[in-house]
């Protein structure tokens, strides 16, 4: 019997369970896919264009970054996200296409009001919470550092 | 005439005269393609915006509806319409083109049947002879408001419905036609706690339900008095549960039970658990029911059209989604 | 080298799977997923740890978004390496700037050329 207690548990059956297993293995898949991507930019910028390994990280973000934005404005990188889930959310182009969709998403609203304002409706909170942990973070690690 | 407890019953006559449905391309694929009045072969409607894509969609589905009659526009006495959007503004900004007296409805994806019960209420009474009733959706600006932008790769659970992009619209008097409006059951706001904006199947069920079975103890009839029960977008998932809260309550809808959010898309196109929005139960009932009305396929239909109440500000403050059905019955008449 | 992409994929592969489970088992959104992994890339890094992961995944440990929190921490700690105390602020965006500066131009070049798809 279904009542308005018991709705949430009763009703469980009907609603279709992610696909945990499934889903783990497409994040895996594109995830890797996208890293290893990275790895080849790395080995590129560090043997064509002379950077060390720590240097070549930078370029390599950007270059990712630049890919992810230009699949996002060709309404690409929304299908690979269904597809993948965390596989494109994690890797730092998720991040991309979270600025380039809300950006593009509100371009009808203008340059500045629309594209410029919410271009970080999504992406902010990653850059909030990365700022104030790294600074709470650091100043743990400075503290310890010079009185232990 | 108000009869039971929650329910009109139009005794002076209100027929249907007229009816169009326009949609979106994916909507054309789908199984009811052909029953739609005109398709726009590109999501953005030939409008530069999306919110004009939406408002070009119910434009069009007026003027279809009333190029299909000989009806001047100056003979409209109210034109009723609602959407998903903030402060309704697809219907309030099409209605600046429109002459006749205009009230704005919200009922979430309700809006189909809460128009078209309001309209018929008021052709009933004789304060209004034509009564046009719409109501529109449209994928993108749905998408913006309620969830993330269209081009934002987050993934959507199999519980997630693709809202309708599309406008139907109804002209209704009282000048007998092959359809008539007999009655509505106005529902209630039900919450049952559900807080899943990716799952509104399950938050819906209920309400649809609750005016189902209220329905049929107002007008004192059994699920098998007609020839179909339409809800308007429980989808896979709350359409299960309908069927077994009603059947609990006394009334088995076995076989007569339909969704119109499984009937406008084929399972093939991604659209997850069905369709949503105003616009699927406007499309479905307005096209490709009121076909089968005319073609005497089906003799009386109850369309029970679901709203989910809810903004993302309220859902993320962690309140949960009040639901609301109202139910309107079309049946065929011989004339 | 062949090892070098086969540890970039597996270790980068595992860090999107473990988002993935907590967006399917917590049902978070994938704001709350983003936003945690960015603390815990910049905490791991606190333990000098997420350093050890790049040296062994490359790619694997740079191209997750774990690793902005990492450098975030990293151009503070070198600024507070030179400036002390004040540093901690004033380093915070030193490494990453390459990224946020390209993800904010590149956003907004893709959203003047081009049109929402739906």
């Amino acid at each position: 019997m279904i009542t308005k207690d018991n709705y949430a548990s009763e009703v469980k059956k009907y609603q279709p369970k992610p696909k945990l297993l499934r889903n783990c293995i497409k994040a895996f898949l594109v995830g890797g896919l996208i890293c290893a991507i990275g790895q080849g930019l790395t080995f590129f910028y560090i043997e064509v264009f002379g950077f060390t390994e720590k240097t070549a990280g930078n370029p390599t973000v950007t270059t990712l970054i630049l890919i992810a934005a230009i699949l996002t404005g060709f309404g690409v990188y929304d299908k690979i996200g269904q597809f993948a889930g965390a596989g494109s959310a994690v890797p730092v182009t998720g991040f991309a296409n979270s600025i380039a969709s809300a950006a593009l998403e509100h371009k009808s609203e203008g340059i500045v009001l629309g594209i410029a304002t919410n271009m970080f409706k999504l992406a902010g909170s990653v850059i909030v919470f990365g700022a104030v942990s790294a600074y709470v973070v650091g100043l743990i690690r400075y503290l310890v550092e010079q009185f232990l | 005439m108000k009869i039971g407890k929650n329910s009109w019953q139009f005794n002076q006559g209100v027929y249907i005269q007229s009816s169009a449905t326009v949609t979106g391309p994916k909507e054309k694929q789908g199984p009811l393609g052909e029953t739609f009045d005109y398709s726009f072969e590109d999501l953005h409607c030939e409008a530069s915006t999306w919110e004009g894509a939406e408002q070009a969609l119910l434009t069009k589905s007026i003027d279809i509806c009333m190029g299909k009659t000989n009806m001047r526009e100056d003979a409209i006495d109210l034109f009723i319409s609602g959407d998903l959007l903030n402060q309704n503004v697809t219907s309030n900004y099409v209605a600046r083109n429109i002459e006749s007296p205009f009230l704005c409805v919200f009922g979430a994806c309700s809006t189909s049947m809460e128009a078209l019960a309001i309209g018929s209420s008021l052709v009933d009474s004789g304060n209004c002879k034509n009564v046009l009733a719409s109501t529109s959706s449209h994928y993108s600006t749905a998408e913006r408001q309620f969830r993330y932008p269209t081009e934002y790769g987050g993934q959507k659970p199999d519980t997630a419905t693709t809202t309708v992009t599309g406008a139907g619209t109804l002209l209704i008097n009282n000048e007998p036609s092959d359809i008539q409006i007999e009655g509505a059951t106005i529902g209630r706001v039900i919450d049952y706690g559900m807080n899943d904006p990716l799952d509104m199947g399950s938050a819906m069920a209920p309400a649809a339900a609750d005016t189902i079975v209220q329905h049929l103890k107002d007008f004192g009839r059994d699920p098998s008095d007609y020839d179909l029960i339409l809800t308007g977008d429980l989808s896979s998932v709350g359409s299960p549960i309908v069927k077994k809260m009603t059947e609990q309550s006394g009334y088995d809808m076995e076989g007569i039970h339909r969704d119109c959010g499984l009937m406008v898309y084929q399972a093939n196109q991604q659209v997850f658990s069905g369709g949503s929005g105003c616009a699927c139960s406007a499309v479905v009932t307005y096209g490709y029911i009121i076909q089968q009305l005319k073609q005497n396929k089906l003799k009386k239909v109850l369309v029970v059209a679901t709203g989910a109440l809810l903004s993302p500000t309220i859902v993320q403050q962690k309140e949960t989604i009040p639901c609301i059905a109202h139910g309107v019955v079309l049946q065929r008449v011989d004339v | 080298m062949f090892m070098d992409f086969f540890w970039a994929f597996v270790v980068g592969g595992s860090i999107c799977v473990v988002g993935q489970i907590v967006l399917d088992v917590f049902k978070l959104t994938p704001a709350h997923v983003m936003s945690s992994f960015v603390v815990a890339g910049a905490v791991l890094d606190g333990f000098n740890l997420y350093d050890k992961l790049i040296e062994f995944a490359g790619a694997g440990a740079t191209v997750p978004i774990t690793s902005f929190g990492h450098s975030l921490l990293h151009g503070a700690m070198t600024q507070a390496e030179e400036h002390g105390f004040i540093g901690v602020s004033v380093g915070i965006f030193q490494l990453t700037s390459a990224g946020i500066a390209s993800a904010i131009l590149f956003g907004f070049i893709v959203a003047l050329i081009f049109k929402p798809k739906g």
